[in-house]
């Protein structure tokens, strides 16, 4: 009882407040305030029909506010009884009015309460907002909220969408309404089962998962006729859905054959052409993905840009490692493969222990870049998502660049040269032992590269290379030793192969069924899918 | 010269062997069994911290029976066989009277037979599968009745769901669990293609097919759930394609038994929020007890970011009984106090109090929480009062008519309740 009338005093003081700082606030919000300040005092399983009161008394100026509350960015200031939002600018924290966006800096962490949003107040809110913007003026929003409504058509909300559809002069909008419109008529029992099913023939171009959710529930229905008429349509649907969703398991298969392409193009040079088997290339891997972290820990306020940065820096630092690997250890291990295999996975413990004592053995966290996260929406069953779609081409460009590289450079030439015959090139006055280092800097180097694109797919931590090892060796056997057309498609099949026998063996037997596969090719073509010819091949 | 030293060095060794056992007859000592390196490091290190403060907290009390607690941790490294042998260090070199431990099944389950063979007493403080009993550990985490099932209620009676995905890593914990709660989901009516069951290796990064697998299974016209019990650092993947796919908690929600405060701290927990978990205890609910113990954690740790989370209250309640039963035996004997434990209280952080019961589980709430963009919790849901542990399942086959029970006159860890006998069922 106390608790009422207190909070009654504070409406009405609001009221009086509001009254007074006509000017300043806005003219709705002297309805609203009262309501805002139930919302901030209201325990969570209250707050809907606070919501509801909210959404009636006001226009579509009320969307920053519900944004904001969605955003879980909405705060309570207790002594003033007002809402304000905290944004992040540049790293701190700031609070702003949520309609006038006027800066509160007067206000510290300890004077607000945050107000909390569950599951069901996020479904509210997100309908909310489609509906009111269903009168916006963009069409592409206007869409937007149609789409958005399409999972919750109550009468409502069909009733708006049935005064707006004639009027509507977008065709692309008019079309989602009238899909909205046919679900809502398919839907309704009491109507003539023709009528029914005219609206499900309608439904039946539409990929929209909510209209198959709807035709699924219409073929429990009690007449047959409509029953049928759903079956049809599902039957329609479905064949369109399936072309898609082989589409879509072929750019999964791209897309982790990209990253094992990215993991093992490295290996391929180190590998395969200057024949060390170097079992630290994981954490020449790993070593560009934490260069990666550190970079987006110097500028924190340009996650945006951080990864044109992390590139050249994650090459110059996994390549330079490199060169001190093959300056340091390898180069005098020259022609004791077994040596060499020991050597380098001693320092593969060594770096990742090196990692482990400087930044702690937890993960830590690389944040994506806004223009990377996302997806590109082509229709409601296929989407791509852009950081895997980035990643394909990237990993494409760095191959490109590379047999650029070592075709048409003259540090190519002397690799080429060295790999091939490494005492007539000495005779040629090559210097070997400087084309090794640059060889073995490229390929790690390049592993670097792949740290920063895999940053963005997986957790970076010291185990982070040790994960990939495995698969590039795999890839650059398979592909044929010193061949890197062969890396490239071996990393594709691969990984189209795991995506396509994935939904029907499971993750686990995938894995196992490629690596049977690769053991049993091995057998039969032991140099690979392109094996090297001629001379170069003694 | 030479003379003198030995007997010097005679007389001193003589004098730590009348010494030692006159230390040792001075302290209480507690062994703590946690990983300090290895994959497991990141969650036991705050389990033995949480150890090292209870013991600190009681020595400033007063110690126990008039002596000192003395904690002795070893390092069993992530490596599972190692755990027996620590154990067996722990019980045979160093005499303590009882352990805390143990994180993983399967190292619970290579100690244990060290345990038996020489009568200690261990604590085990994290959610498990169950279908196991030993006279000489006390599980303080949940059983599966005591989150899985619940968790699944939750999602059938108050969001609807009719289908779920039931998706894990692939090992003991989730394949049981997973077994237990498709018994269960059968025996509610739900049709065997309405459950979609999915393993994955320990650190799977690439979820793209399995999520849109989930896409797909989630547009048959029936609300759906996923009910993960993915452990590990392979859930930050998980959840980020979720995100990128566009899959939004209102659409298909994601219950969790091993995400918690711990394991979303430092961690970006944008393509988190609004997915759900099932556990005993948040930091975010608000009791005395609660805050109390957070102050106190923080204290100790000397650090005020540091998070609490349920195997931590786990073992604070453990600990606690620990205690009481020791002083109500009047002694540090594992038989006595092992009686001494059952029937023991202590309040729950989380409100309510928690009671030892005879098959060695604990009665504890149940919540399930929403999280929110700080990483913490918001309960959404909790049962009323307190549900007790089940050692066996009711929803297997082969264990529905077992129960276990350490007092007279059963005294036994497997007795079946239909042949009346002790089936000496192995664990």
């Amino acid at each position: 009882m106390r608790r009422i009338t207190l909070r009654h005093c504070i409406a009405l003081c609001c009221c009086l407040f509001g009254l007074l700082s006509l000017p300043s606030s806005g003219a709705e919000s002297t309805s609203l305030d009262p309501l805002l300040v139930e919302l901030g005092e209201a325990k969570m399983k209250d707050v809907e029909p606070i919501l509801v009161r909210i959404e009636a008394a006001s226009d579509d100026s009320i969307l920053p506010l519900f944004r904001t509350l969605l955003e879980g960015n909405l705060y309570y200031i207790e002594a003033e009884g007002q809402v304000v939002g905290q944004f992040d600018v540049d790293g701190q924290t700031v609070y702003k009015d949520v309609f006038t966006q006027q800066v509160r800096s007067d206000l510290q962490k300890g004077d607000v309460g945050k107000i909390r949003v569950n599951n069901k107040l996020r479904g509210y809110l997100r309908n909310a907002m489609a509906r009111i913007q269903l009168t916006a003026k963009s069409p592409s929003v206007r869409e937007r909220a149609v789409r958005e409504l399409l999972s919750k058509l109550d009468d409502d909300t069909v009733e708006v969408l049935e005064g707006l559809y004639p009027n509507e002069p977008n065709k692309k909008v008019k079309d989602v309404m009238g899909l909205a419109l046919a679900m809502s008529t398919a839907s309704q029992t009491q109507l003539a089962p023709s009528n029914r099913i005219a609206a499900i023939e309608k439904m039946s171009t539409s990929l929209e998962s909510d209209v198959r959710n709807l035709l699924n529930r219409l073929t429990r229905d009690d007449s047959a006729a409509v029953v049928d008429a759903a079956n049809v349509a599902l039957e329609k649907i479905a064949q369109r859905v399936n072309r898609f969703a082989f589409v879509d398991q072929l750019f999964f298969g791209l897309s982790l054959g990209s990253v094992l392409l990215l993991a093992s193009i490295g290996l391929a040079i180190t590998f395969g052409v200057m024949g060390v088997i170097n079992m630290a290339h994981g954490e020449m891997i790993m070593l560009g993905a934490y260069t990666t972290y550190v970079v987006q820990l110097i500028m924190p306020n340009y996650i945006d840009y951080s990864i044109w940065v992390a590139i050249p820096a994650a090459f110059l630092v996994s390549g330079l490692m490199g060169v001190l690997i093959e300056r340091l250890v390898i180069c005098r291990l020259h022609g004791r493969p077994l040596e060499t295999l020991l050597a380098t996975f001693g320092i593969s413990l060594i770096l990742q222990q090196l990692v482990r004592t400087i930044f702690s053995p937890l993960n830590r966290q690389v944040s994506t870049p806004s223009w990377m996260s996302g997806s590109w929406e082509i229709n409601p069953v296929l989407s791509l998502t852009l950081n895997r779609l980035y990643i394909l081409a990237f990993a494409l460009l760095v191959f490109i660049v590379l047999v650029i590289v070592l075709k048409k450079t003259s540090l190519g030439l002397n690799v080429r040269a060295v790999s091939q015959n490494r005492n007539m090139a000495k005779a040629m006055g090559v210097k070997t032992n400087w084309v090794d280092a640059m060889t073995f800097g490229l390929g790690s180097g390049i592993a670097g590269i792949a740290g920063v694109a895999l940053s963005q797919l997986t957790n970076v931590g010291p185990n982070l290379g040790q994960s990939y090892i495995i698969d590039s060796f795999m890839v650059v056997v398979f592909g044929g030793v010193g061949n890197l057309l062969g890396t490239l498609v071996a990393a594709f099949t691969l990984g189209i192969a795991t995506k396509f026998l994935e939904p029907t063996t499971g993750a686990v037997l995938a894995a196992i069924l490629v690596l049977v596969f690769i053991i049993l090719f091995i057998q039969k073509r032991p140099k690979g899918l392109f094996p090297q010819k001629g001379r170069a091949a003694e | 010269m030479k003379i003198k030293t030995l007997t010097s060095a005679i007389v001193l060794s003589g004098a730590t062997l009348i010494a030692l056992p006159s230390l040792a007859a001075d302290t209480i000592k507690v062994g703590v069994l946690h990983s300090l390196s290895g994959t497991m490091a990141i969650s036991e290190t705050t389990l033995k911290d949480t150890v090292l403060m209870m013991v600190d907290e009681q020595n400033k009390k007063g110690g126990l029976l008039g002596k000192k607690i003395e904690a002795v941790v070893v390092d069993p490294a992530s490596n599972w066989p190692l755990f027996a042998e620590k154990g067996r260090e722990l019980l045979t070199k160093d005499k303590v009277d009882v352990i805390f431990g143990s994180w993983t099944s399967v190292s619970r389950k290579s100690v244990l037979p060290v345990l038996e063979e020489l009568n200690g007493l261990m604590f085990y403080p994290v959610q498990y599968e169950g279908e196991e009993s030993s006279k000489n550990v006390f599980y303080t985490g949940a059983a599966p009745n005591q989150q899985a099932i619940p968790a699944v209620d939750y999602l059938m009676n108050e969001l609807g769901v009719e289908r779920f995905v039931l998706a894990g890593t692939d090992y003991v914990y989730p394949r049981t669990t997973n077994k237990i709660l498709e018994a269960y989901l059968k025996g509610k009516g739900v049709a065997e293609k309405d459950i979609m069951i999915n393993y994955t290796p320990f650190g799977h990064s690439d979820w793209q097919s399995i999520v849109s697998d989930i896409k797909k299974f989630g547009s048959e016209g029936m609300k759906t759930a996923v009910v993960s019990t993915i452990n590990g650092d392979a859930n930050v993947p998980f959840y980020k394609e979720l995100g990128n796919q566009g899959i939004s908690s209102e659409d298909i929600p994601v219950v969790a038994f091993s995400v918690g405060e711990e394991e979303l701290s430092g961690l970006d927990t944008k393509p988190l929020v609004g997915h759900l978990a099932a556990w005993n205890y948040f930091q975010s609910v608000e009791t005395p007890e609660n805050e109390e113990f957070i102050k106190a954690w923080h204290a100790y740790t000397k650090n005020s970011d540091r998070v609490t989370n349920d195997p931590m209250e786990a073992t604070y309640i453990g600990f606690k009984m620990w205690a009481n039963a020791v002083t109500k035996a009047g002694t540090t004997d594992v038989d006595a106090v092992e009686q001494a434990m059952i029937g023991q209280t202590t309040p729950n952080l989380t409100g309510g109090v928690a009671v030892m019961n005879k098959n060695h589980h604990l009665s504890k709430p149940v919540l399930i929480g929403e999280i929110q963009d700080d990483g913490q919790f918001e309960v959404v849901w909790e049962t009323d009062g307190v549900v007790a542990g089940d050692a066996w399942s009711d929803f297997l086959p082969g264990s529905k008519d077992l129960i276990s029970d350490w007092t007279a006159p059963i005294k036994c860890g497997n007795y079946n309740t239909k042949t009346k006998t002790c089936s000496g069922q192995n664990y």
